[in-house]
């Protein structure tokens, strides 16, 4: 990457009462881009971004580093991480119904972000609400200012979430699941509505899902985690046609094909390890195919496969076949 | 909402007569208040003299109808020990009782809420422990035990303050901080529950990440959501400054209602007893009527969600 | 028991709910399920595709006499399914399993799984006390559990692991007919597959009919026969699974099958505009029109019906079916 990031994250480890969560996380987000960051339930991708905002509960032990600009943000003053959240990174969550407060007015939790990051209140703060509620979509914004988050739909909630994320111009959004709370088509709107919004205000966008599919179509960059750890970083074009390493191949086998002959899918067999069971070599090894002794013995180390391709496999390298599953 | 009041209105003028007549038969099975009040030895003749006179002659439902229409105008009875109006005995006593609750009250609220607000903030801290310590003992203490330690200590040992009667300010301090003190464990108890509730919701994390301060998050966000439960709580307790104070005002000679009402029911003062239990199932439902309609002012969502009903 | 025979006809389903809006609001009635018609073959499995409150999940417990409808029949191996609550349809109820989305919630917590496969056993007195053992283990291997995780309670099993236990669970019973409610939405993307390879497997062996519920059409694709996508009670298009995602008809179908992210699609797609709408405010004419890109003016106040097309599949559009010129949709022409 030639311009400098804009966020770099480096052997960031989180622990909860002593069991590993995050395993030395090393990720850097360039200005304006877009990066997927995939994996199952439990691997880490949410814990990396709470982590790197201190939005972690006290009993999380956290190491390594996340800096923005330079500024480390790991361990960093209270002051300084309230600049920082809502300012120039913004967060979204899954479930947009409780992510608002539910006594509060939409509109005044839009003007709250407004005052802290722009100093804008009263009239000022309740105008640029509106624009932003226009801006995000939600029709008839001047009445929304006055709704509840109960009297809107899930999809208009989400809308009102990225309009708050909005609201301090932020560099990064980081968006949480956004879309996996939300019914089919909703999802769609959302999605697309990210997109015409980093292109409209030049942000960038990281984006957090279980779901290959919704970051191949979003992101221009995807990082696959798994136990902890990112397992491998390409392209996206890339990562769907020359995979490396066998969890995301096995990741991209898993989705049905929506055309061609049914076949049974790749199941990858087994299920996560428990972080109180890790085992002593790649977190992978147990459920996979390409096993040899090697794997058991240390953890791989990150390598090149290709420019801007890097897996932490032993055997990526050399079975970097294309993924059996690969899209034309 | 005037449907919505008209129904509540309804249900607690029900709630209110399902009392009276509660009272009423309770009270005539529970032995014959014209011997009880002649005594033992009075002579037969003047017993049933006492009898017609008070219309205990008739039959019970006539009694009863009697009874009901006459609360219905406004005539609450008169004791059958001095032949004063109940109310008036009653509303006599009123005074000495809120001067122990009203101060009680404010003593749970100002050290309960802000108390269990402090322990969720802190939870697990030292601090959170000890006031949980405190809390669980407040409130498994019976208030007469606590009564009583408090008169052992602060009257018989240490002599600094009186052990009864209502003569001066000074007597009012222990029965009132005997009051006090339970329900300010139950409100510190339940302040910490609904805060822990409310700080683990996803919008507390929404607020951090929009950069708000967290003094601020508490403020703005947690408090208005954890005043919900609370609220109930502190209802009932407004709604019992009038019927609290019974057994502290016997611990403490306390001349209030509370002791009036325990009177009145050794001596079968059938109208005092029965003006008493109509006047704390007002107070009860005038305050559950009054946390209904803040609920509505707290929770946007109660004013208007679609609720789902069976089908 | 020949593979593709009719197994369950249901015809006219009706299920509403009464829905009380606010505090002081009056009671509404809304339409969960308004007129569905659907048949399961024998060794086939049937998706149901829509997203949520389109009433595909009340489609399948009315399926299962769970709830019972308001009007219409559902009809098992030719009779129709006896009220809930009696003998007879406890008895069919033996032939007839469904399998929940959430497998924590289906299980008790409190009993080693074997001991739950081998109830359906007991209740329904099926085999001798002593083959039953065997018929548990037996079961076990089948979902592609080991014969001594048996012993294991739900809690130490992973959320893969407990769906299979749910699954061998149903089996039990050898039943004739599996409802299977969004089986694979609470599970992981690798698991899910999983599952779902688990499923067609299993219906390979063992012959029963399926409902596939589910708002996934990814999913629907791979382990049904047929699909059938929902849109407010009613069933909108049924066909082929890969006639429908290659070709669908409705206009809600279409928007169904642009929303599913899938890598290597490229280009821009149709969003469907609009949130799904409220079955307690149903819009008049057809219920999709207010989102509906093509809706023209008979659109509004005339419901389609659905009917069959030359090539078998069955639409209920206006536009699609040729009756009705392609509009703008309501909002651009009120524009």
């Amino acid at each position: 990457m030639t311009t400098a990031p804009l966020v770099a994250i480096s052997g960031l480890t989180v622990a909860f009462d002593g069991q590993p969560a995050l395993r030395g996380i090393d990720l850097a987000v360039a200005p304006g881009e877009a990066v997927g960051l995939v994996g199952e339930s439990g691997c880490g991708k949410s814990v990396t971004w709470l982590a790197a905002l201190g939005l972690l509960p006290p009993r999380a032990r956290i190491g390594g580093s996340a800096r923005i600009d330079g500024t480390e943000l790991i361990g960093a003053s209270a002051a300084t991480l309230d600049r920082v959240r809502g300012g120039r990174v913004a967060m979204i969550f899954q479930d947009p119904a409780s992510s608002l407060n539910p006594v509060h007015r939409i509109g005044r939790q839009i003007a709250e972000a407004l005052m802290l990051h722009r100093g804008m209140a009263g009239r000022a703060a309740r105008e640029e609400a509106r624009r932003l509620l226009d801006q995000v979509g939600i029709p008839d914004a001047t009445r929304r200012l006055d709704a509840y988050p109960h009297e809107l739909s899930g999809g208009q909630n989400q809308r009102v979430m990225i309009a708050i994320a909005l609201a301090g111009r932020p560099e990064l959004l980081v968006a949480d699941e956004p879309t996996t709370a939300l019914d089919v088509t909703i999802q769609a709107q959302i999605l697309d509505l990210l997109q015409q919004l980093r292109r409209d205000t030049g942000m960038a966008l990281v984006l957090i899902s279980h779901d290959l599919g919704v970051v191949a179509d979003t992101c221009e960059r995807v990082c696959v985690m798994y136990a902890g750890r990112i397992v491998e970083e390409a392209p996206t074009d890339r990562l769907f046609a020359h995979a490396a390493h066998p969890y995301t191949r096995g990741l991209i086998g898993a989705l049905p094909p929506i055309d061609g002959p049914r076949r049974p899918l790749l199941a990858i067999p087994g299920g996560v390890p428990e972080p109180w069971a890790m085992p002593p070599g790649c977190a992978f090894a147990p459920r996979c195919a390409q096993r040899v002794p090697a794997c058991d013995a240390c953890l791989p180390a990150d390598a090149a496969v290709a420019d801007g391709h890097r897996a932490a496999c032993l055997r990526a390298v050399t079975a970097s076949i294309p993924a059996e599953h690969a899209v034309a | 909402m005037l449907r919505f009041l008209a129904f509540r209105l309804a249900r607690a003028a029900l709630t209110i007569a399902m009392v009276v007549t509660f009272a009423f038969i309770v009270l005539r099975m529970s032995g014959d208040p014209a011997q009880i009040i002649m005594g033992a030895d009075a002579p037969p003749e003047a017993v049933d003299a006492f009898r017609t006179a008070w219309g205990l002659d008739r039959p019970l439902w006539e009694q009863y109808f009697h009874y009901f229409g006459a609360i219905l105008s406004g005539d609450l009875g008169r004791s059958m020990r001095d032949g004063r109006d109940a109310i008036v005995l009653v509303a006599e006593r009123i005074p000495a009782t809120l001067a122990l609750t009203i101060p009680a009250l404010l003593i749970k609220v100002g050290i309960g809420v802000p108390a269990g607000i402090y322990a969720a903030l802190h939870r697990n801290s030292l601090a959170d422990r000890i006031v949980m310590v405190i809390a669980v003992a407040g409130f498994t203490v019976p208030s007469f035990v606590l009564g009583l330690i408090l008169v052992l200590v602060f009257a018989v040992q240490l002599g600094w303050l009186p052990s009864g009667g209502q003569e001066s300010w000074r007597h009012a301090i222990l029965p009132i901080i005997t009051l006090g003190v339970g329900g300010a464990a139950v409100l510190a108890r339940f302040t910490r529950s609904a805060m822990l509730e409310v700080l683990g919701q996803p919008f507390i994390r929404t607020a951090s990440a929009k950069g708000v301060p967290w003094r601020m998050v508490v403020t703005n966000h947690a408090l208005p959501n954890a005043a919900i439960p609370t609220v109930t709580i502190i209802g009932f307790m407004v709604g019992s400054l009038i019927a609290g104070a019974v057994v502290v005002e016997s611990v403490f000679s306390w001349p209030g209602v509370g002791r009036l009402l325990v009177v009145a029911v050794s001596n079968r003062d059938l109208a005092v007893v029965q003006c008493i239990l109509l006047l704390v199932a007002c107070t009860m439902v005038v305050a559950n009527l009054v946390v209904d309609l803040l609920y509505g002012l707290l929770d946007p969502r109660l004013r208007s969600a679609p609720r789902q009903a069976t089908a | 028991m020949r593979v593709g025979a009719e197994l369950l006809k249901a015809e006219g389903l009706v299920r509403r709910y009464a829905m009380r809006r606010g505090m002081f609001g009056r009671s509404v009635e809304l339409r969960a399920v308004d007129g569905v018609s659907l048949t399961i073959e024998r060794g086939r499995t049937l998706g149901l595709v829509g997203e949520s409150g389109c009433g595909k999940s009340t489609t399948g417990r009315l399926v299962l006499g769970m709830e019972t409808p308001d009007a219409g029949s559902v009809a098992f191996d030719g009779r129709p399914v006896p009220p809930p609550g009696t003998a007879a349809w406890r008895a069919l109820r033996a032939r007839m399993q469904m399998v929940f989305q959430d497998p924590l919630g289906a299980l008790d917590r409190r009993l080693p799984i074997g001991v739950q496969v081998a109830e359906p056993l007991d209740i329904h007195g099926i085999g001798a006390r002593s083959e039953r053992a065997a018929r548990v283990e037996s079961l076990l291997l089948a979902v592609g559990l080991r014969a001594d995780q048996g012993a294991r309670y739900p809690h130490e099993l992973s959320g893969g692991q407990r769906q299979r236990a749910v699954l061998a669970r149903a089996l039990a019973t050898d039943p004739a007919l599996l409802v299977c409610d969004e089986p694979i939405s609470a599970l992981d993307v690798s698991i899910q597959a999983q599952v779902m390879n688990l499923l067609v497997d299993l219906q390979e062996r063992f012959g029963m009919g399926m409902l596939f519920v589910s708002h996934d059409l990814r999913a629907v694709r791979q382990v049904s026969h047929r699909v059938a996508v929902m849109y407010l009670g009613r069933i909108v298009e049924e066909g082929e699974p890969d006639a429908v995602l290659q070709d669908p008809a409705h206009p809600y179908a279409r928007a169904l099958v642009a929303a599913i992210p899938h890598p290597g699609r490229s280009g821009r797609r149709t969003v469907l505009q609009g949130d799904p709408p409220n079955p307690a405010d149903r819009p008049s004419g057809c219920a999709f029109h207010p989102r509906c890109p093509v809706a023209s003016a008979r659109c509004t106040q005339d419901a389609p019906t659905l009917k069959r097309r030359p090539d078998g599949r069955m639409i209920a559009c206006h536009v699609a079916q040729g009756d009705a010129a392609p509009g703008r949709g309501v909002l651009a022409e009120a524009a």
